[in-house]
C-alpha cells in the first residue's frame, strides 16, 4: 500500500493557524505513507496535477487530501484520482479548515494537534477503503413538472423546446398561477397579462408538452430514471365540444365570489376562470353546482347548443413514467385575518394587495369594481418579518409591488393622497432603486414605521392608521379611505402536498429546501427532483423565470447523456448476519430496503438505485448486518481509534 | 439644538447592563416603531418607546433622564406586538431599576410632621416610601 498525503494551505486560511511543517512531518511518519506534499491551493490546476503525476510516477494507490470540506471540494479531488486510473473511492478528505483552522483560529498549537488527528483519521480510513465504482443507469427524456404558474410554464417550455417529453400538471382548471392576476409588473411596468398570455398559449401548442389541468399528483414511487407517477384528474364536466360561447353561463342560477378577481366580482357555477385562461374551456364547480348537490337544475346542459356539458364524467387516474421531476408549486399569500390588529375580514376598507392588483386592472379597463377613494395607505410587512405570527423571513416582493401599486394609483389620479408605511424599504434588484425614486417623484409618500393598529370608524367605515414615524419620531394618527395590506408569501398548501408526496425536505420557513444554497440552488436532496419559483422561497418574476430555466437545464444535464452515474455509497446487508427482522425496512425514508426469501431464510435486500446512503438502516440494525459502503464499521472503528490517539508516532 | 454624541466601546457597558437586567437582547430592535405606535401613554412621554430602545442600543446613559421610563404603565401592549419578540416593558423596568438601585431618597420620612402622618392614608405612605426612598 502506498498512500499520498497532500496538505493544503488554502491561501493562508489553514496555514496561518496550523503549522504545516509539523503536520507534514507527522504524516511522513505514518505507516504506508509514501509521499507527503503541501501546496498553497490544492484545488488549483497545479495542486491537482501534483496528485495526478504522483499517482502515475510513484504508483500511489490511496490518497488523503487535508484541506477544506468534502462538500466543497471532495468531487474535485475524486475526479483527479479517477483520472489517474484509481477508484475515486480510494480517497479521503481531512477537513482541516471548517473543522480546524477556522473554529480554532485563536489556538494555533491545539489546532495543529487536531489537524494531525484529523489527518491520522483520514489515513486510518483510507487504508480500509474498498475500490468502489460509480454505476451507470440508463435514463430517458421524460419530465414531470408540478404546478403551472410562470415557473412551471417556463420550465416546461424550455424542456419541450429542447426536445424532452414534458407532463405538466396543474391543480387549477387553468394554467398561469398568480402572475395572471397581476396588473403590471415592477420595475418595468409591463402589463402582466400581455407578457404572460403568449407563454401560456405556447404550452398547448408545444408538441412535446402534455398538459393536465384540474389535476394533482397523488403518488410518486420509484427513483430517478424510473419514477412512477399517479395523476388524479378531476372531471371538468364539460367536454371538448365546448366552443366557449358562454350560453350556459347566462342560464346558471348560482352566483359565487370570483376567486380570480379576489371576490371583487361574481361568477357562475359553470365558468371560465378568466379571459386568457388556458385551456379556454368551461368548467363546472362541482361543490357549488345545484345539479351535483341537489340533483336538480341542469340548465347548462339543456341550453348548450354543442352538447358539451357531460355530468357523467368521472375522475380519472392516469399513470405515467418519468425520469426527472421539477416542482414549481408556488406560494399562497399570507392570510391577513391572522394579523388581528389590522381587522382584515371585518373591515370592508382594509384589503389585500392582490385585491388592489385586480382593482387597478378594472380601473384601467374603465369598469371599476369598487370605490378606491382619495386617501390610500399601504402597510408593509404584513405576515412577513413578524415573529408574533411566526414568519421570520422577508417576502422580498412586497416593498416593490407597493412601490408599483402606489405610483400607478397616483399616476391615474394625481389628486390621490398615497402613503406607504414601511419597516425597511428593500429595493435591492436591478432597476428597483430607480423605480423607488420614480415613485417618490410621482408624489407617493414613504413613511418609515410599522403600523401598530387600525381603528375603524363605525359610521363612516374609514380607517385610522396608528403608527410612529420613526424618522421624525412623531406619532401619526390619520384617517384613510382605503388601507392596503402588503401581504407576504407563504409556502402554499399545494407545495405542502407535493412535498409530502415526494418526501422533500423543507427549510425553516416551510419552503422547499435546496441541496446547497449557493452551488445547488435548484437541486434537492432527492436525486432527480428539482425545484424552482416561489415553492423554493419568496421571489419576484425575473428570479422565478431564471430559476425555472436553471431547473430545466439541471434536469437536461442529467437526462441528455442517456445514462447517469449513481454513488456506490449505499447500504449492503450481510445475509449471514441478517435475522430478517425488517427494522431497516421500517426506518428507510426512501423505501429502498425490502425483505425477500433466499435459501429458506428471510433476509433484507437493498435496492442500490433507490438507496441514498443516509445510513438510517445501518444505525438501526440490531444484528450489525446492515453496513454502508465507504463507511463500514471496521472503518469507523479504525477512525475512532486514530482520533483517540492510537497513533504510530 | 442638535447634540453631538459619542459612540465608543465605553458605551457597550451600559448596553450590556440593560441587556442583563432586562433579559432582552436590545440590539435585536429593528426600530420599526410598532411599540410606540400602539403605546397608550406615548403622548404623555418625552421620548417614544422605540426611541428609548435606540438610545440604549447606542449605550447612552442619558436615557435615564427621560420621564418616559416612569410614564410607562407596564401594560405590555408593546411586548405582545414587537415583531422581534422583545419584551420592551422589561427594558423600561430595567432602566427604572438602575435608578432605584442608586438608592436615592426623594423624601425624608423623619421630616414629615407627626400630625400629617396621623391623617395620611397608610397606603399612600407605604407607596411613597416604596417609590421615593432608596
Ligand atoms: C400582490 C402581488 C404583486 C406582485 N407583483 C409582482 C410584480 O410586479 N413583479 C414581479 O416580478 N413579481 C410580482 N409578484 C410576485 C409573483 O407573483 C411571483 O414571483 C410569481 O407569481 C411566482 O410564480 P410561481 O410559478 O413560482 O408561483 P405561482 O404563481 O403560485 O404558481 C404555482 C402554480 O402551481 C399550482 N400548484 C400548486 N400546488 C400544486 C400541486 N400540488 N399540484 C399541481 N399544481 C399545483 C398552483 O395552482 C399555481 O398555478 C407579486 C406578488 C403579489 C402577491
Ligand atoms: S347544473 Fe350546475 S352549472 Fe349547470 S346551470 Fe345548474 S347550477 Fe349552473
Ligand atoms: S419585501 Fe419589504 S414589505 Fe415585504 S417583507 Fe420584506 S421588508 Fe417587508
Ligand atoms: S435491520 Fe438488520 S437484521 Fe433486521 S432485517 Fe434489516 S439488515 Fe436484517
Ligand atoms: S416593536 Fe420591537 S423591534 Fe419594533 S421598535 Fe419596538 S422594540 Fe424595536
Amino acid at each position: 500500500m502506498k498512500i499520498g498525503v497532500y496538505v493544503c494551505h488554502c491561501g493562508g486560511n489553514i496555514s496561518e493557524v496550523v503549522d504545516i511543517k509539523q503536520l507534514t512531518s507527522f504524516a511522513e511518519k505514518q505507516s504506508d505513507v509514501a509521499i507527503v506534499r503541501d501546496n498553497a491551493h490544492m484545488c488549483s490546476d497545479v495542486g491537482r496535477n501534483l496528485v495526478l503525476e504522483d499517482i502515475k510516477k510513484h504508483n500511489l494507490d490511496r490518497i488523503v487530501v487535508a484541506a477544506c470540506s468534502p462538500q466543497f471540494h471532495g468531487k474535485t479531488f475524486m475526479d483527479i484520482v479517477k483520472k489517474a486510473g484509481l477508484s475515486p473511492y480510494l480517497f479521503e478528505m481531512a477537513n482541516i479548515r471548517e473543522q480546524c483552522s477556522w473554529p480554532h483560529f485563536d489556538e494555533p498549537e491545539l489546532a495543529t494537534r487536531k489537524a494531525k488527528d484529523l489527518v491520522n483519521v483520514g489515513i486510518a480510513k483510507v487504508k480500509l477503503d474498498e475500490s468502489l465504482e460509480r454505476k451507470s443507469m440508463p435514463i430517458g427524456k421524460r419530465v414531470l413538472v408540478v404546478g403551472a404558474g410562470i415557473a412551471g410554464i417556463q420550465a416546461a417550455l424550455d424542456l419541450g423546446d429542447a426536445g424532452f417529453e414534458v407532463f405538466l400538471v396543474e391543480k387549477k382548471p387553468t394554467i398561469g398561477g398568480k402572475m395572471a392576476q397581476l396588473s403590471r409588473t415592477f420595475p418595468t411596468e409591463d402589463c402582466a397579462a400581455c407578457i404572460l398570455s403568449p407563454k401560456m398559449a405556447d404550452v398547448p401548442s408545444n408538441p412535446n408538452i402534455t398538459l393536465f389541468t384540474n389535476s394533482e399528483v397523488e403518488k410518486v414511487s420509484g427513483f430517478i430514471g424510473n419514477f412512477e407517477v399517479t395523476i388524479n384528474k378531476k372531471p371538468r364536466y364539460v367536454n371538448d365540444n365546448c366552443v366557449s360561447c358562454g350560453i350556459c353561463e347566462e342560464k346558471c342560477p348560482v352566483k359565487l365570489p370570483n376567486e380570480f378577481e379576489q371576490g371583487l366580482t361574481t361568477r357562475r357555477a359553470i365558468y371560465v376562470p378568466f379571459e386568457f385562461a388556458v385551456p379556454y374551456k368551461y368548467v363546472i364547480d362541482e361543490p357549488n353546482c345545484i345539479y351535483f348537490q341537489k340533483g336538480k337544475c341542469g340548465n347548462c346542459k339543456k341550453v348548450c347548443p354543442h352538447d358539451a356539458v357531460d355530468f357523467e364524467q368521472k375522475p380519472e387516474k392516469i399513470e405515467i413514467k418519468v425520469d426527472t421531476i421539477i416542482v414549481a408549486s408556488g406560494y399562497d399569500i399570507f392570510d391577513a385575518s391572522e394579523k388581528k390588529v389590522y381587522g382584515f375580514g371585518t373591515n370592508e376598507n382594509v384589503i389585500t394587495s392582490l385585491e388592489m392588483e385586480r382593482m387597478i386592472v378594472h380601473e384601467a379597463e374603465g369598469r371599476p369594481t369598487r370605490k378606491i377613494g382619495n386617501r390610500i395607505a399601504f402597510i408593509q410587512c404584513v405576515g412577513s418579518r413578524d415573529e408574533q405570527i411566526g414568519n421570520e423571513y422577508c417576502s422580498r416582493i412586497c416593498c416593490m409591488y407597493a412601490t408599483k401599486l402606489s405610483q400607478l394609483l397616483k399616476r391615474t389620479d394625481p389628486k390621490r393622497d398615497v402613503y406607504v408605511f414601511y419597516t425597511d424599504l428593500r429595493a435591492y434588484g436591478k432597476g428597483f432603486e430607480e423605480y423607488y425614486k420614480r415613485a417618490a417623484r410621482t408624489g407617493v409618500k414613504f413613511i418609515r414605521g410599522r403600523v401598530a393598529e387600525l381603528i375603524e370608524d363605525p359610521e363612516t367605515k374609514k380607517v385610522t392608521v396608528k403608527v410612529e414615524d420613526t424618522l421624525a419620531r412623531q406619532i401619526i394618527e390619520s384617517e384613510f379611505d382605503l388601507v392596503v395590506l402588503s401581504v407576504g408569501m407563504q409556502p402554499g398548501e399545494g407545495t405542502g402536498k407535493i412535498a409530502e408526496v415526494l418526501r422533500m425536505t423543507r427549510s425553516p420557513g416551510g419552503f422547499l429546501q435546496e441541496a446547497h444554497p449557493k452551488f445547488k440552488p435548484v437541486d434537492t436532496l432527492n436525486d432527480g427532483v428539482f425545484i424552482c419559483g416561489c415553492a423554493q422561497g419568496p421571489k419576484d418574476i425575473p428570479d422565478t423565470v431564471a430559476q425555472a430555466s436553471a431547473a430545466a437545464a439541471r434536469a437536461i444535464r442529467l437526462m441528455n447523456k442517456g445514462e447517469y452515474e449513481v454513488e456506490p455509497i449505499t447500504a449492503v446487508v450481510d445475509e449471514d448476519l441478517c435475522s430478517g427482522c425488517a427494522t431497516c425496512v421500517s426506518v428507510c425514508p426512501y423505501d429502498a430496503v425490502k425483505t425477500e426469501v433466499k435459501d429458506d431464510k428471510r433476509v433484507a435486500k437493498v435496492n442500490e438505485f433507490l438507496c441514498q446512503g443516509c445510513g438510517s438502516c445501518s444505525a438501526a440494525c440490531p444484528s450489525g448486518a446492515s453496513q454502508q459502503h465507504w463507511f463500514m464499521s471496521s472503518q469507523l472503528k479504525a477512525m475512532v481509534g486514530a482520533a483517540l490517539g492510537e497513533e504510530e508516532e | 439644538m442638535i447634540k453631538k454624541i459619542e459612540i465608543s466601546p465605553e458605551n457597550e457597558k451600559f448596553l450590556k447592563k440593560v441587556n442583563e437586567l432586562s433579559g432582552q437582547v436590545i440590539t435585536l430592535c429593528e426600530q420599526c416603531g410598532t411599540c410606540s405606535g400602539g403605546c397608550p401613554l406615548v403622548t404623555e412621554m418625552d421620548i417614544t418607546p422605540s426611541q428609548m430602545m435606540r438610545i440604549v442600543q447606542l449605550g447612552q446613559k442619558e436615557v435615564l433622564d427621560y420621564k418616559a421610563i416612569w410614564v410607562c404603565a407596564s401594560c405590555f401592549t408593546c411586548t405582545v406586538r414587537c415583531p422581534r419578540q422583545i419584551d420592551v416593558s422589561k427594558v423600561a423596568e430595567a432602566l427604572r431599576q438602575i435608578i432605584l438601585r442608586q438608592a436615592v431618597d426623594h423624601i425624608d420620612i423623619k421630616a414629615i410632621p407627626k400630625e400629617e402622618i396621623a391623617c395620611l392614608p397608610q397606603i399612600a405612605l407605604v407607596s411613597a416610601c416604596r417609590k421615593f426612598t432608596g
